[in-house]
């Protein structure tokens, strides 16, 4: 190629339609192009059909996909219709990819020098002390500290972040011209996230790679990407330059998603000024190994001396990296994992840590939970309106015999936008929203007072999370409950919460209304967190108030 | 991991005892030495002298736990536990009912029954993963169910016919190679190679359903996929990523039961006349020797217990995440 | 009259408490959905009606009589009367007409060796009776299709194609009945040495091979579910009790450990002949023996599975939901444990069972199987293997061993696998 202007096309897909065995189209006609040097982002929520498309790029879609038609243009060659022999050397030497989840994309046994080696050995020649000598170059500049010993780590020895780092090396190593990065930092904590986009820029910058960027968070998109187009239910429904789109998107879907993704600010009405529940000097203390013939016992802090008030009708949000332990606070909170230390004074009268499980059980109706995972929230086994009822009959809530208690679930089930006869399905009918509202209803058929909503949003897409917030938002001001939302999430905090607690390795570091600490953070963890988020996210959130 | 070997070692400690209580439970508490002696004797016609006196020959005249008519530390070693159980612990296994010294037996039959067990284990692993590998490969074509039908077929039939079919095709129509004997040396082969290799097509159905199912489960790993991203072929991806890890849970299979290949297989070696622990246990059972039944169990557990201790080993050997933890 | 033996009582218990039970998870609308998808595959449709046959011959066998004379009979031995007093002198082949041996006689003043022909055949009737047979196994498919129009509606069968169903009806149908018929005019399997029949022989095997696989594992469950759940439920010390129990138990080689427990159980029954009256109810207490110790051998393998299941299950959100609710360990283990693991213990009951019939043949010839004088495959490959060195071979003992025993091993396997695909998808 003699000569190569920033607007030439080097990647060019054209009405690629890919569908499941029995027909069910999973992209139905996709058109796009990737320049050379350019970043192009391809948003879209789960199921619309993004990672499908990167790895049908790749032709390694899962078995039993088929392609239907469609064209893929790397350059000048079509890569649908080569053999695979010579689409195998095309995958890793010039289209390279990057996944989501870098603790299972390495592999367990191998260590990172070899898989990087392997790469390279294969597609370049490079053997010994030259490979050697490449990977540890390789790894210097994806910012591995010591590269020439942690070439012999293994992918556990890592940090999530740093394992990201090898991913990009590896996808790196034999120069590609594309590369495709899968949701690559949808893993990973918001400061780990925003060094790792950083790296990939500065990387895409100085190597002039022209990157396919997978994502369905449109912070990252406004951080990261030239060029966007959006998916939709196997379809890319708009296409354009990311500061038009995120100024003046056209299609309403477009919109829709835009606006879910911004910071919003509920308004909120004041909670009352007593305690519901006042947790003191919380302590979760964990013991790792000592078993029959052990001395030595590792001792985990993972609460180490919580302090937290709760008010009648207010949404406290605990925020947090993972590990911080902020869910086994609330955990500890429902008395569900073991108490090393603390009082849990309950309506300023009964302290919950020194009960019993039988002396506990009336106490029980009052706090109730949520979890995150809506997959793994429901017994497999019975019907929605089982498991909604199973409250009422074990605390002996509300009327005892099963007709009306079946109407009470009907009632629950249209309180959380769901019908009447959803009651007699089992959990797997449903989708992740649904059941996220069915794991609602099943905390109020008790009447609880405080609801511990686990990270409830994240294993959801925004439109959902937004649906699930207002739902959320609508109980607090027909019934008066209050919330403690454990989150990871900034950008919701507007919407959601009164107060703030920043909670940081077993202890909570910062702690106030929650304008206070999005606008005006004191402790230098706070700040650190509020940098990292997405500079989107960040002017939305300055808006506000 | 030193601190770790040691404590697994201890843990053997309450298991073998517990072993030893089983066995002497049930070899002299449900069945108490004078039904023994009757068994030996005849269930006719026995009068109470010559059950003691067949008890006294053999030792089994002294109490369960607990010598009142003895003085001392005798109170408990002069007993039929600490005769009979405790002494197993310095793999000392005493005489058999028919008066031979068990020890020496044992170390005398052990090698024919490792020069049968341990080709066919080692066969076996090798034609059987080889095999799943050659399925996961073509997973889901032809090839693959074709395969699948054959190993449940293979599974249905007990391993006896394949014996039997075995003995008969090869030695009696096609004489190629003697139908039973054994003789140690060079030519010991001649006597093998038929009972390896049905030991090893015996198995063929279940192996191979269990290795593929393995493997399967790591192929839709993600780390699959990067090394297909990378630009593997799925051969190169198979071999040396999938196998590798696919081997960690084939381990704990594995491993635990290479010191048990000392005992050897009953079925075979009676079946092609090969002098190893597996039909010198099958001779005692059938002769209702006690003691020499008693012996195997304990070197049996024994032997089990060092293959889990090997297997641990082995796993923080194959494994990075046990062996950097 | 009839004569209680302790393993028909146990069968037939076993029997009604799978009725009821299927009654029961009948009702729940998704395990009626797994069930229907397992037999909507042809060849679990096949392998069910092949093992449900088994077990009816089982079940058939399992009901004994006390004769005048003193002998236990079952309903199976009244149907096959004709067999029990059809003995030859010594072997014959498949459907011979004369002995397989000759014979020394002496005719007219000559001593010649000659086949002697069969006492009980009556040659010609082949053609006959396969045709008789077709039409009365078409008969009996057309009128249980009048009888139960709506048979595939809501049951288990609604999805399995119905060519395949009643096609396999009719071939299980038209086999049984050929046999019957063909057993009148010959003997089908030829004879053993002493001259009885064989087929009689391996079809009262059906009753020893199903007996070992089902109350085995009929014996096993009970402690294997509440050991297994238990120590992954309540973890701690109990944990710690049911693994070392279980380790102990599993580091004395399985054969032996089976081994030494029949020995022991083979002292007993001779020092105890006051526990049984004849030579037939002393065998049948030794096989009732042989499944106790199987299924006190055998507990562990799925106790390890249902423990580690329970652990993972314990710390699932929905159990942590349940404890949130108020929900005792009763509870929890009833509604939100237990029934989650079925699908394991279901699996475990159709594998074991091909196993248990496979092992019954080795420990049989080790010799700590059932008693020689019971019918039993175990015992039939033994008498064969001899058989086999004779000159010319004598080979059909082996061959109706292998084809009885090798068919409801294989329609086992092959129903173990789909139910395993459907229930547990992550095994397919």
């Amino acid at each position: 190629m003699a000569q190569q202007d920033d607007t030439q096309s080097i990647l060019k897909v054209e009405r690629l339609a890919v569908s499941l065995p029995d027909g069910t189209p999973i992209l139905k006609g996709i058109d796009f192009e990737l320049r050379r040097g350019e970043v192009f982002a391809l948003v879209g929520e789960s199921g619309s059909g993004k990672s499908m498309t990167a790895l049908a790029i790749m032709r390694l879609l899962p078995e039993g996909l088929r392609y239907d038609r469609g064209c893929i243009y790397l350059q000048d060659t079509e890569l649908l219709s080569l053999p695979e022999a010579a689409m195998q050397r095309i995958r890793g030497r010039r289209i390279a990819m990057i996944f989501q989840e870098p603790m299972s994309a390495l592999n367990p046994v191998m260590t990172i020098g070899e898989q990087i080696g392997e790469a390279l050995k294969l597609h370049l020649g490079l053997r010994g002390r030259k490979q050697r000598e490449r990977v540890i170059q390789l790894l210097q500049e994806v910012g591995i500290p010591e590269p020439e010993t942690r070439l012999d780590w293994y992918p556990h020895q890592l940090s999530g972040g740093q394992r990201q780092r090898v991913m990009i090396a590896m996808a790196l190593a034999c120069e590609p011209d594309v590369l495709i990065a899968d949701e690559p930092t949808t893993a990973l904590d918001v400061t780990i996230q925003a060094q790792i986009l950083d790296l990939l820029k500065s990387l895409q910058r100085k190597r002039g790679l022209a990157v396919l960027f997978i994502t369905h968070d449109m912070g990252v998109v406004a951080e990261i990407a030239d060029r966007v187009a959006v998916m939709y239910h196997g379809e890319i429904v708009e296409q354009a330059d990311t500061r038009h789109f995120l100024i003046d998107p056209e299609h309403p879907y477009t919109q829709q998603l835009l606006k879910n993704a911004l910071p919003l600010r509920a308004l909120k009405p004041a909670p009352k000024n007593q305690s519901l529940l006042e947790a003191k000097g919380i302590k979760v203390w964990f013991q790792q190994g000592g078993g029959w013939f052990s001395r030595k016992k590792r001792i985990t802090r993972a609460v180490d001396g919580v302090d937290l008030t709760i008010r009648p009708g207010e949404t406290l949000a605990l925020v947090g990296e993972s590990g911080s332990g902020k869910s086994t606070l609330g955990m500890a909170l429902l008395r569900l994992n073991e108490l090393t230390e603390g009082q849990i004074l309950f309506d300023e009268q009964v302290d919950l840590a020194t009960l019993n499980e039988r002396a506990l059980r009336p106490w029980r109706r009052h706090i109730q939970v949520i979890f995150q995972d809506p997959f793994a929230a429901f017994n497999p086994r019975m019907t929605v309106g089982e498991s909604i009822r199973e409250g009422m009959i074990t605390l002996k809530v509300g009327p005892q015999d099963k007709a009306s208690q079946r109407e009470r679930v009907a009632e629950l089930l249209q309180k959380v936008g769901l019908q009447p006869e959803h009651m007699d399905r089992y959990p797997h009918e449903f989708s992740g929203g649904q059941r996220q509202r069915l794991g609602i209803a099943r905390a109020l058929a008790v009447e609880p007072r405080l609801i511990i909503c686990d990270e409830p949003t994240s294993a959801l897409d925004v439109t959902v999370r937004a649906q699930i917030i207002d739902l959320l938002n609508t109980l607090q001001e027909e019934q008066g409950v209050s919330y403690l939302f454990i989150t990871h999430d900034l950008s919701i905090l507007p919407r959601i919460a009164h107060r703030v607690a920043v909670m940081q390795q077993g202890k909570i570091v910062e702690e106030g209304r929650v304008e206070q600490i999005l606008r005006v953070p004191q402790h230098p963890y706070t700040q650190q967190l509020l940098e990292a988020a997405p500079k989107l996210v960040r002017t939305a959130v300055s808006d506000l108030w | 991991m030193l601190k770790y070997l040691i404590r697994r070692l201890l843990y053997a400690i309450p298991i073998l005892i517990g072993v030893n209580l089983i066995t002497f439970a049930l070899f002299f508490m449900v069945n108490t030495p004078d039904d023994m002696a009757r068994i030996h004797l005849g269930a006719k016609q026995t009068t109470p002298e010559m059950i003691a006196a067949w008890k006294q020959a053999h030792g089994y005249d002294k109490p369960l736990f607990f010598n009142g008519n003895a003085e001392g530390l005798d109170t408990l070693t002069d007993t039929l536990f600490f005769q009979q159980s405790v002494r197993l612990f310095t793999f000392d296994f005493g005489l058999s009912d028919s008066g031979r010294d068990i020890g020496a037996d044992i170390q005398q039959r052990m090698w024919p029954s490792l020069a049968l067990a341990l080709p066919t284990f080692l066969l076996g692993l090798w034609v059987n993963i080889t095999l799943a590998l050659v399925a996961v490969l073509f997973r889901y074509s032809r090839v693959d169910k074709t395969a699948l039908v054959a190993a449940v077929l293979l599974m249905s039939i007990s391993g006896l016919f394949y014996i039997i079919g075995g003995q008969v095709l090869f030695s009696k129509v096609l004489h190629w190679v003697p139908i039973s004997g054994y003789q140690p040396g060079a030519d010991a082969w001649r006597f093998l190679i038929l009972p390896v290799l049905i030991g090893v097509f015996a198995g063929l159905g279940a192996g191979l359903r269990w290795y593929r199912t393995l493997f399967l489960e790591e192929v839709n790993k993600d780390y699959v996929r990067t090394a297909r991203a990378k630009g593997l072929s799925e051969w190169r991806t198979l071999s040396r990523h999938v196998l590798r890890n696919g081997l960690l849970p084939i381990l704990t299979g594995v491993v635990v039961v290479i010191p048990t290949l000392f005992m050897g297989s009953l079925v075979m070696e009676s079946f092609f006349g090969i002098p190893g622990l597996g039909s010198y246990t099958i001779e005692a059972i059938q002769g209702q020797d006690f003691a020499i039944v008693k012996a195997m169990v304990f070197l049996g557990a024994v032997l089990y217990i060092a293959g889990l201790i090997l297997t641990d080993i082995a796993y923080a050997w194959a494994d990075p995440r046990v062996r950097f933890k | 009259m009839i004569a209680l033996l302790w393993t028909d009582v146990l069968v037939w218990l076993l029997v009604i408490m799978l009725a009821l039970w299927g009654r029961l998870a009948m009702r729940d609308a998704l395990v009626r959905a797994r069930w229907q998808q397992v037999f909507a595959s042809p060849l679990a449709t096949i392998s069910a009606i092949i093992l449900i046959t088994y077990l009816k011959l089982a079940l058939l066998d399992s009901i004994h009589l006390r004769m005048d004379d003193g002998q236990l009979r079952s309903l199976l031995d009244l149907i096959f009367y004709h067999l029990l007093d059809a003995s030859e002198r010594t072997y014959s082949a498949p459907f011979a007409t004369h002995e397989f041996v000759k014979s020394v006689v002496q005719q007219d003043g000559q001593v010649l060796q000659v086949h002697l022909p069969l006492r009980h055949v009556q040659p010609g009737m082949v053609w006959w009776d396969l045709l008789l047979a077709a039409a009365l196994a078409s008969l009996v498919v057309w009128l249980t299709r009048r009888g139960v129009p709506d048979f595939f509606k809501n049951g288990i069968f609604a999805r399995s194609p119905r060519g395949v169903f009643w096609g396999t009806a009719w071939g299980v149908w038209f086999v049984l009945i050929a046999l019957w018929l063909l057993s009148h005019h010959y003997h089908v399997f030829g004879t053993d040495k002493v001259g009885n029949d064989v087929l009689y022989q391996a079809i009262k095997s059906i009753r020893t091979g199903v007996l070992i696989g089902t109350l085995t594992t009929l014996l096993m469950l009970p402690l294997a579910i509440g050991l297994g759940v238990a120590a992954g439920y309540f973890k701690g010390w109990v944990d710690d009790i049911i693994q070392y129990l279980y380790t102990t138990l599993n580091s004395i080689p399985g054969v032996l450990l089976i081994a030494a427990a029949v020995l022991v159980m083979q002292g007993m029954l001779e020092t105890h002949p006051d526990w049984f009256g004849s030579v037939a109810e002393r065998a049948d207490l030794r096989l009732l023996f042989l499944t106790l110790i199987l299924g006190l051998t055998s507990w562990t393998g799925l106790c390890r599975l249902l423990r580690a299941e329970t652990l993972k299950l314990s710390a699932v959100e929905y159990v942590t939901a349940a404890r949130a609710l108020g929900a005792g360990h009763g509870r929890i283990l009833l509604r939100h444990i237990v029934p989650n693991l079925m699908h394991l213990v279901l699996i475990s009951i159709v594998l074991d069972f091909s196993g248990l019939v496979l092992a019954e043949a080795v420990l049989t010839y080790v010799g700590v199987g059932v008693d020689p004088t019971m019918n039993s495959w175990g015992n039939m490959i033994n008498a064969a293997r001899l058989e086999m060195a004779r000159e010319p071979m004598v080979w059909w003992t082996l061959a109706a061993a292998f084809v009885f025993m090798s068919l409801v091993v294989l329609a086992a396997n092959l129903l173990s696998d789909r139910i395993q695909q459907v229930f547990n998808p992550r095994n397919a």
